[in-house]
């Protein structure tokens, strides 16, 4: 990591953001009820110089005075790594929080959620993460937000130093990955520093976690490194329709095939994960169909966790990796130490074990690199084939891609997904070939799906 | 009581999933000890109540200053002054109405005068920043109660955690990656005549593509060892020959291409490993088999050790010098029937040889336990205070030894180096002096930076609370691995290093 560009980054933002600062106002005028000796444990680290700081650090009782009263973090998720982020946030002297989260609470968080209680099932979890912290850290000021991160635009993510993630979902990462990078600007082709939010992603599954810091434009983005996250397991149709040998295989084909067939509780009434009377059905018809089969192990909770694609989770995972997060934030805030560089895995089946690298930028990176994304087909490839590879291919990964390109001096949209009435109009160009549909050699095709905020360009090259 | 029941199976139940119900009830019995409610404390607890320990007492005789406010989600500012104990009681009781929460405002060394036994009471006592006197003290206790002893300290960036127990024995240890156990080398008679009702060179296209790997790779060994002297592939050059003779197996449609056949292509990526040698038992199993507990069987002897000598006696006896078959098979691509009579034929055997052995059990006058496989494993720890041995000081070893010379300047100092700033510098000679000492103490050869004396004197015992949140996660982990007895805890010491983001675990 350009520690040279990175310490550019912090004294560019640094004025910048007080520039800004006297601009605002202020809100939330809480009391700060300071009291003797709130700050000792951490005025170490700030005041005192030390031999392992940042080659930047400057030692000064000024330091505390810009964590409490004009750095400005965004939590993304008010969850497992949320509540906890929150927590350690707030004891690390930050006071200007903002949490993202469209959740609401349920009974099953509470085994590590431990910002919400029983009374507060059914309530959003970024208003009661909020509540709960301001009440028990005198002067922090956590600003809710019952939102979907793609609910907000660059003007709102442009107001924070520092993001840190607590999502349970790759698509959400991607996307605020996608949104960060949109905000950099270049003069003259040189990255401007002050453009940069370093972005802190945490990730937990069971006993195993992850974090990582990412500095847009300088250090592997989420998308460089796709390919470390596991594939989702999605057992083949042939499998479920007519070869189960699991319990798993039984759930999906009640799911998948037989609740469509059967309609078990009225027509178009979809299968509600969260409805113990939908599990219960098929709980009940899992069973069934595995006595056919001579299948063992179908319980209530394997069913459950199959058709809500449950994921263990424990409070000790989350506190750890979390608090590994907000180090973090603290360390880039600070300027106290050199930041993780760049990637921590974590896992405790046996004993603890922990493996610290630096993940690699890709070189053709779809979302960081500048490097124009080349698609390469024959003139007779159908559409079709262009729509699976934008699937499949293992750096896009991409969801569900509208195609559109620039045809006759018009914007025409060749294939989208996600609205019912533009799906149907343009389902057939599917099965039409590039050529039949206009296209032609070094054509530019824009791309816009979930995985980013921004419209990926790719050049057509026609192969013979 | 059924809809509580009903409710705590909804709020558990991500880590049911997990540790199952029957580790939930070892921790719903548990009752833990946590000596002083720091931040790194009350943050470990906060851990173990959340999915619902039995009961927590915290001993701890301070009274809560403003510091200790400024760094601990579970204090209050309105409650400097009042003793901490209770003050962090309360607001980690809230946390889970199905814990009970106690609080002693004494100190361990008051309680260790007056009524050592106190301690004997509890599952498990977690120490916090403890004094080194105090910890050797509290620890020789506890090892002759047979309770576990966990010390936790978090001293600037650094975290530490220490396990003191006798002996933990593990049965469900849940390994990650455990190889398959699938005996292709040596079949047993009903594997055997299963693969033998197969006749791939007879059956139809569909069965052919839907006949599991195991058993095609099965076949291809037979016709192997039949060219080869009964030997199995060995190198990297014979194990190729071998794929290539599955490969050749695959179905060709008339004009010579290869069918599509999935399951041919799974036995070839499986070559490797499916033909690994039935494991011989290693030695880490041979020292327990041999340990003094699995020889002399009495009345007392507990469940584990009246296992481990049953399964000696089962692969002395019966397994042919093999451990009892484990019974599971990973999926593939297969159709249903094929597919279930293959895991059947090895369920079936694992069933047959766990009787076998719970018929050893009963001859060794106890009654039936649950089946054990290699998956058990022995944690022996030292006491404390016996002498360690380390060669080279890098990375995470500097810093165990720059905190062992921190205890050794509170035992003559009565006060932590660099707690004000003024002391700082001062106190960079006088640790340094503390460090040299140690490392002549244990005669060891090795040299330890200034810049870490210098940054340990730069913390002042601070308690930063990200570092001691990151800490009472992995202890609290640790802390229901003892108590459920599932999963591998650490052995024995544990290093976290905030600056790089860093650990290791060291056998002191």
């Amino acid at each position: 990591m350009n520690l040279l560009l990175f310490s550019l980054f912090r004294e560019k933002k640094r004025r910048r953001v007080v520039e800004l600062t006297e601009k605002m106002v202020v809100d939330g005028g809480r009391d700060g009820g300071e009291w003797d000796g709130r700050w000792n444990h951490i005025n170490m680290f700030l005041e005192r110089p030390g031999p392992f700081t940042h080659p930047d650090f400057e030692p000064s009782t000024e330091s505390l005075q810009f964590l409490l009263d004009t750095c400005k973090i965004l939590v993304i998720g008010a969850g497992g790594l949320g509540c906890e982020l929150l927590k350690d946030l707030a004891l690390s002297g930050f006071r200007h929080i903002h949490v993202v989260d469209m959740d609401t609470i349920d009974v099953s968080n509470l085994n590590r959620q431990f910002l919400f209680r029983l009374k507060d099932v059914g309530r959003p979890k970024a208003d009661i993460a909020a509540d709960f912290i301001n009440g028990r850290i005198p002067g922090c000021n956590v600003v809710p937000h019952f939102k979907k991160i793609q609910d907000f635009d660059e003007s709102f993510y442009r107001q924070f130093h520092i993001i840190v993630c607590g999502l349970d979902s790759i698509i959400a990462r991607r996307w605020m990955n996608g949104m960060l990078l949109s905000l950099l600007v270049y003069e003259d082709g040189v990255l401007d520093p002050s453009s940069i939010i370093p972005l802190i992603d945490g990730g937990t599954e069971g006993f195993k976690g992850n974090a990582r810091v990412i500095f847009p434009g300088m250090t592997a983005c989420i998308d460089c490194t796709l390919e470390l996250y596991p594939p989702q397991i999605n057992f083949p149709m042939c499998t479920i329709a007519s070869m189960p040998r699991l319990p798993e295989h039984c759930v999906e084909y009640v799911r998948m095939l037989l609740w469509p067939k059967e309609k078990p509780f009225g027509d178009g009434v979809g299968l509600d994960a969260d409805d113990p009377e939908h599990i219960q059905w098929v709980y009940q018809k899992s069973q069934e169909r595995a006595a056919e089969f001579s299948i063992t192990g179908i319980t209530y909770r394997l069913t459950q966790g199959v058709v809500k694609r449950i994921i263990p989770a424990v409070a000790s995972t989350n506190a750890v990796i979390a608090a590994a997060c907000a180090t973090e934030v603290f360390k880039i805030a600070s300027s106290a130490y050199i930041p993780l560089n760049n990637y921590m895995v974590f896992n405790d089946v046996d004993g603890l074990y922990t493996y610290t690298f630096e993940a690699e930028r890709k070189e053709n990176c779809s979302a960081c690199s500048q490097v124009p994304q080349d698609l390469y087909f024959s003139p007779s490839a159908k559409l079709q084939e262009v729509l699976d590879y934008l699937t499949e291919n293992a750096s896009l990964q991409m969801k569900s891609p509208a195609i559109t390109a620039t045809l006759e001096g018009k914007n025409k949209t060749l294939y989208l997904q996600t609205v019912a009435s533009i799906e149907q109009r343009t389902r057939p160009n599917l099965s039409k070939s590039l050529k039949e549909l206009g296209l032609l050699d070094g054509q530019e095709l824009a791309v816009a799906d979930v995985t980013t905020p921004q419209t990926v360009l790719f050049k057509l090259s026609f192969t013979s | 009581m059924a809809a509580t029941k009903a409710s705590k199976e909804q709020k558990y139940d991500r880590q049911l999933r997990l540790w199952g119900d029957h580790g939930q009830e070892e921790l719903e019995n548990a009752h833990v000890c946590l000596i002083n409610s720091t931040a790194s404390g009350t943050e470990l607890l906060k851990n173990l109540v959340l999915p619902g320990i039995g009961s927590f007492t915290i001993v701890d005789g301070h009274k809560v200053s403003g510091e200790d406010v400024g760094n601990n989600f579970f204090l209050s500012n309105h409650s400097i002054g009042r003793n901490r104990a209770q003050a962090a009681t309360e607001l980690l009781q809230e946390l889970n109405t199905d814990v009970s929460g106690n609080f002693v405002e004494e100190s361990p060394d008051q309680l260790l005068d007056n009524d050592p036994e106190f301690f004997h009471r509890f599952t498990l006592v977690i120490g916090v920043q403890l004094p080194e006197s105090t910890c050797l003290r509290l620890g020789s206790v506890l090892w002759n109660a047979n309770v576990p002893f966990l010390v936790c300290r978090t001293y600037g960036l650094v975290g530490y955690m220490r396990l003191v127990v006798k002996e933990h024995t593990v049965i469900e240890s849940h390994p990650d990656n455990a190889l398959e156990d699938l005996r292709l080398d040596q079949p047993f008679a009903e594997l055997k005549s299963h693969i033998q009702s197969y006749d791939l060179e007879g059956m139809g296209k569909k069965d052919h593509g839907h006949t599991p790997w195991i058993i095609i790779v099965a076949k291809y060994l037979e016709k192997w060892f039949s060219e080869h002297n009964s030997q199995l592939p060995k190198n990297y050059k014979e194990k190729e020959a071998f794929k290539q003779l599955i490969r050749q197996g695959i179905l060709k449609n008339e004009k010579g291409t290869p069918e599509d056949e999935e399951n041919f292509e799974e036995a070839i990526k499986n070559v490797n490993t499916a033909l690994n040698p039935t494991k011989v038992i290693s030695s880490g199993v041979d020292d327990i088999f041999n340990g003094e507990q699995c020889n002399d069987i009495t009345s007392q002897t507990p469940a584990f050790w009246l296992m481990t000598r049953a399964v000696r006696e089962f692969v002395q006896n019966d397994g042919s010098g093999n451990l009892p078959v484990r019974g599971s098979i990973p999926d593939m691509i297969a159709d249903s029937e094929k597919f279930i009579n293959l895991q059947n034929v090895y369920r079936e055997k694992a069933m047959q040889d766990a009787s076998v052995v719970s018929k050893h059990v009963e001859a060794l006058l106890q009654s039936v336990g649950k089946v054990c496989g290699p998956y058990s494993c022995i944690l022996r720890c030292c006491s404390l205070s016996s002498a360690c041995s380390m060669d080279s000081a890098d990375g995470e070893m500097v810093l165990y030894l720059m905190l062992r010379s921190v205890d050794r300047f509170y035992q003559q100092h009565s006060r932590y180096p660099g707690v004000y700033n003024y002391q700082v510098e001062e106190d960079i000679s006088k640790l340094k002096l503390c460090v040299n000492s140690l490392l002549q103490e244990y005669s060891l050869n090795v040299n330890v930076k200034d810049d870490y004396i210098h940054e340990f004197c730069r913390y002042g015992a601070a308690e930063p609370h990200t570092v001691a949140s990151f800490l009472g996660g992995s202890a609290a982990q640790e802390a229901i691995k003892i108590i459920t007895r599932q999963f591998v805890p650490f052995n024995n010491t544990f290093i976290y290093n905030a600056m790089s983001q860093t650990t290791a675990t060291f056998q002191l």
